[in-house]
C-alpha cells in the first residue's frame, strides 16, 4: 500500500518577504502571554485567584509536582499492629519480580503461630523496573510502592535497600537522599 | 582659556550618565531572563539571595557577576595575546563613547549659564553615533580573527558582512529625519519635535517618519547582533565570533550588547519618540488641546520629562527583549535579501517621498 504523502510548497509573497505584517502577529502573541501572565503572576501575589497558575513551572523541592495517585514510587516493608512483618516469605514477589530485583532469605519465625519471616530482604533498586508486580502478587499486603516516594538518587551504582531501610527503620534524610546514605551505611 | 565649570559640568554629567547606563545595563541582564521566561509561561531566575533575602531573583546579576569574575580568564596559547585582549575593550568603547551625545533633557539655565544636558554638545551628533558605531565592527573582525580559529573566523566575516550591509541601511533610514529637522544636534532634534499638528497631533519624529522609524529598528538591532540577526554570535550551534573568550572577557562581550540596547532605545527615543517631551506638557503644566490646563511647579515638570524620557528608553528596551525572544534568527541569505533587496530600497524611497513632501510643502 502506498503512503499517502502531502506536499506543502509556501510561496513567500512580498507580504512575508518584507516580514513586518508576519513579525508584528508573533509579536502581539508573546505580548500578549507576557501581559496575561504578568496580570497572573500579581493576583496571585495578592492571594486572588491561585488556582489559575502564571507559569507552568513547579518549584521543585518546595512545590513539587502533584503525583498520580497510582504512581508507583519506592517500595515499602508492611508491619502488623504488633510491629511484626507482614512479610510471611512465601517468596511469591521473588517469583514473580521480572527483573530479578528481590532476594529473599526465608527463615523460622520467633512467633509460634507463624512458620516463617524473611532473615534478608533485599531489593537491588537499580534492576527494578518498577513495574508493581510485586505487589500485586503479595498475598498479604506486606509490599507496597508508594506515591510520595519517588525521589531517588545515589551516589554509587549498587543501591540496594535492605530491609532495615524498607521498613523504614534506617532513619530518612529530610531531603529523601536516603539511599546514600544507606549505601554509606552498608559500607562503613 | 579653559572654562572650568563647564569642565566640571561635563565630568559630572559623565559620572552620571556612566552610572545610570551601567546600572541599567545590570539590570537588564536580569530583566531579560525574566521577561523571557513569563512571555514563555515560565518563572525565570528567582533563586539567588543574600541572607536569604529574595526579592523575585533581583540579586541575580550580583551572581553572574561573581561567576563571571572567578572563572578561569583563559587567552589561548596560539592566539594573538595583544589583539585578542584589545577585541572587547574596543568593542566596549564602541558602545560606551556614543551615549556621550545622547541628550537626558532640555539645555538648564543655571547662575547665568546654559548647560546642556549632553556630555558633548557636539552639532555633529548623529555622524559622531554613525562613526563610532562604525568602529564596533573592528571589535567583531579583531576578536574572530586574533582567535586564530576556524570559526571565529568564520564568524566574524559573517558579522563584518552583516554589520557593514546594515550600517547602510541605518544612515539611510535616518536620512529622512535629518532632511525633516535640518540638524544633526541631537537637542536640537528633541526641540524641533515639540509642535502639534491641527493643534494635537504631537509632531514626533514616529509620526512624521513612519517608515523611517520602522527601517531603523531592524537595522539598529542587526547592528547590535541580537536576534534575529545574532548571526555572528549564535551561542547556540554555530559558534560566534567570541568563541575562544572566556570569563570576564566574554562577559565584557556581553555587557556591551546590553548597553547597545540601551543606546539604541534611547537614540530611537531621542530620534523617534520625541526625546524627554510629554505631549501637551509645557514649562508651567499641561495645555490642553481641548483647552484648559494644568499648573505644574517647574521642577515636577522637569522630573517628569526625565522621567517620560527614561519611560520611553524602558518601552523600547521592552520591545527589543520582545523581539528577541519571539523571532528565530534569519538564514544568511534571508538576511542580505532583507538588508540589499527590502530595507535599502524602501530606505531609498522614503527618502525620495521625504524629500518630495518637503519640496511640495516649501521648506526647501
Amino acid at each position: 500500500m502506498q503512503k499517502k504523502v502531502t506536499n506543502i510548497t509556501f510561496n513567500p509573497g512580498f507580504k512575508e518577504n518584507i516580514y513586518y505584517p508576519e513579525v508584528f502577529r508573533g509579536l502581539w502573541i508573546t505580548n500578549r502571554h507576557f501581559f496575561v501572565n504578568m496580570w497572573r503572576h500579581t493576583l496571585n501575589l495578592f492571594g486572588i485567584r491561585t488556582k489559575v497558575r502564571p507559569a507552568v513551572t513547579y518549584q521543585y523541592p518546595e512545590d513539587p509536582r502533584p503525583a498520580h495517585y497510582r504512581l508507583r514510587g519506592r517500595h515499602r516493608l508492611t508491619e502488623k499492629q504488633n510491629g511484626a512483618m507482614r512479610c510471611t516469605a512465601c517468596m511469591l514477589c521473588e517469583t514473580i519480580c521480572p527483573c530479578d530485583c528481590i532476594h529473599i532469605v526465608p527463615g523460622e519465625s520467633p512467633d509460634p503461630h507463624i512458620e516463617k519471616f524473611p532473615e534478608e530482604f533485599t531489593i537491588d533498586l537499580l534492576r527494578c523496573c518498577y513495574c508493581g508486580f510485586c505487589v500485586e502478587a503479595c498475598p498479604v499486603d506486606a509490599i507496597r510502592m508508594d506515591v510520595t516516594r519517588t525521589e531517588m538518587a545515589g551516589y554509587t551504582r549498587d543501591i540496594i535497600l535492605t530491609k532495615e531501610l524498607l521498613l523504614g527503620k534506617v532513619k530518612a534524610h529530610p531531603w529523601e537522599n536516603w539511599i546514600a546514605e544507606g549505601v554509606e551505611e552498608k559500607a562503613g | 582659556m579653559i572654562d572650568w565649570v563647564i569642565l566640571a559640568a561635563s565630568a559630572v554629567k559623565m559620572l552620571i550618565m556612566i552610572a545610570i547606563v551601567m546600572g541599567i545595563a545590570i539590570i537588564l541582564t536580569w530583566v531579560e531572563r525574566k521577561q523571557s521566561a513569563v512571555m514563555q509561561d515560565r518563572i525565570g531566575a528567582n533563586r539567588a539571595d543574600i541572607l536569604g533575602l529574595r526579592i523575585i531573583g533581583l540579586f541575580q546579576p550580583f551572581a553572574d557577576a561573581i561567576k563571571m569574575i572567578t572563572k578561569e580568564d583563559f587567552i589561548p596559547p596560539f592566539s594573538n595575546k595583544f589583539l585578542h585582549t584589545l577585541a572587547p575593550v574596543i568593542t566596549f568603547f564602541a558602545v560606551l563613547v556614543v551615549f556621550a551625545v545622547i541628550p537626558l533633557g532640555p539645555p538648564l539655565e543655571i547662575a547665568g549659564r546654559t548647560i546642556s544636558m549632553q556630555i558633548a554638545d557636539i552639532n555633529i551628533g548623529l555622524l559622531f553615533i554613525l562613526a563610532f558605531g562604525g568602529l564596533a565592527v573592528y571589535g567583531v573582525v579583531l576578536a574572530g580573527w586574533s582567535s586564530n580559529n576556524k570559526y571565529t573566523l568564520l564568524a566574524a566575516v559573517r558579522g563584518s558582512a552583516q554589520m557593514i550591509s546594515y550600517e547602510v541601511c541605518l544612515g539611510l533610514s535616518l536620512i529622512g529625519a535629518i532632511m525633516i529637522y535640518g540638524t544633526l544636534d541631537m537637542t536640537d532634534m528633541v526641540l524641533q519635535q515639540s509642535g502639534y499638528w491641527f493643534g494635537w497631533i504631537p509632531r514626533w519624529g514616529i509620526i512624521m517618519q513612519p517608515l523611517g522609524a520602522l527601517l531603523f529598528l531592524p537595522a539598529a538591532i542587526a547592528e547590535n547582533k541580537r536576534v534575529p540577526f545574532d548571526l555572528p554570535e549564535c551561542e547556540s550551534e554555530i559558534l560566534g565570533y567570541h568563541m575562544e573568550y572566556s570569563g570576564l572577557r566574554a562577559g565584557m562581550f556581553m555587557f556591551a550588547e546590553f548597553i547597545e540596547i540601551i543606546f539604541i532605545a534611547a537614540l530611537f527615543t531621542v530620534i523617534f519618540l520625541g526625546g524627554w517631551q510629554i505631549p501637551y506638557l509645557y514649562w508651567d503644566g499641561f495645555h490642553w488641546p481641548w483647552g484648559g490646563m494644568w499648573y505644574l511647579p517647574f521642577w515636577f515638570v522637569k522630573t517628569l520629562e526625565f522621567l517620560a524620557l527614561f519611560g520611553k528608553i524602558a518601552f523600547m528596551i521592552y520591545f527589543m527583549i520582545l523581539v528577541r525572544w519571539t523571532l528565530p534568527r534569519f538564514r544568511y541569505d534571508q538576511l542580505m535579501r532583507l538588508g540589499w533587496k527590502y530595507l535599502l530600497p524602501l530606505g531609498v524611497l522614503n527618502l525620495a517621498v521625504t524629500g518630495v513632501v518637503l519640496v511640495i510643502i516649501g521648506r526647501i
